[in-house]
């Protein structure tokens, strides 16, 4: 693994770890190197490297929130800001426990556009009035409660 | 002058102020930060934002509890009872709060 500037190159056994932990991260080191023909503590060290070049963000569970009977909305808002606020705006969206997503797009004005989540329309709707309406440069909100989702999936890498 | 008066006719933080959204999570970009402010933006505002707040029960509560003007509150309370929809509301929930507002300023002036 070499740095460059500012990109990490990784070599095909990188890549390759990376798609088997995306597959499943719960993987031992040892059934990693069998697929790939390498010893565990060579799969061992390549993922520390790559945990402490940051490429390897986290681990985590993705939890069917339905299936323990929590109940939630999600909605993505589209913020319309003044181009001089938009980056003050992105970041306090971002500080909130209720913001899931938060990016930038620019078409023909500058937008955010944020994930949601929310117990209820009503605690939906009480917290972009009351802590995203009022920020300095917003302009107004377009929300859309999802009502059904077909896909789901984190972008996967694929081998170069 | 009373104090409440006052209070009622304050300017208001951002963080106060009356935000007009035509459903839920859709804000038009239009707000009041004080009762003078909110006369005139129930005259403009988009009509489904006015149905959609009276109904919730938004604007006695701002009312209520930002403003702290009960005679107001009641007064906007009478109104949803009524249950005006379109034009109606607009005029009628104009009627009300220009008039709460006259008074309270000619009472200000003293």
């Amino acid at each position: 693994m070499k740095l460059k500037k500012q990109a990490i190159s990784l070599d095909s056994l990188d890549w390759n770890i990376l798609e088997a932990l995306q597959e499943n991260a719960k993987q031992t080191y040892t059934e990693i190197g069998r697929r790939f023909g390498v010893a565990h503590s060579t799969v061992y060290d390549r993922i520390r490297r790559m945990e402490e070049n940051g490429v390897i963000k986290k681990y985590t569970t993705v939890v069917d929130l339905k299936k323990i009977g929590v109940k939630y909305i999600t909605a993505i808002m589209t913020v319309f800001t003044d181009p001089k606020e938009s980056e003050n705006v992105a970041k306090k969206l971002s500080e909130a426990k209720e913001v899931l997503e938060v990016s930038t797009s620019l078409s023909e004005e500058l937008l955010i556009i944020a994930k949601v989540v929310a117990k209820d329309q009503d605690k939906l709707h009480s917290f972009i009035a009351q802590k995203v309406a009022p920020l300095p440069g917003v302009l107004r909100i377009r929300t859309s409660i999802i009502t059904r989702k077909y896909k789901e999936e984190e972008f996967l890498i694929e081998r170069r | 002058m009373p104090s409440s008066v006052t209070r009622i006719l304050r300017k208001l933080s951002r963080e106060n102020a009356f935000y007009f959204f035509t459903s839920i999570g859709n804000y038009t970009g239009e707000n009041a930060t004080s009762l003078e402010e909110f006369v005139n933006k129930v005259r403009e505002v988009n009509l489904k934002s006015l149905e959609f707040h009276l109904y919730r029960g938004d604007f006695e509560k701002w009312v209520a509890e930002v403003l702290e003007d009960g005679e107001l509150t009641e007064e906007i309370k009478r109104l949803k009872n009524l249950k005006p929809v379109g034009d109606a509301l607009r005029g009628q929930l104009y009627l009300i709060v220009s008039k709460r507002f006259e008074k309270l300023k000619s009472e200000f002036r003293g």
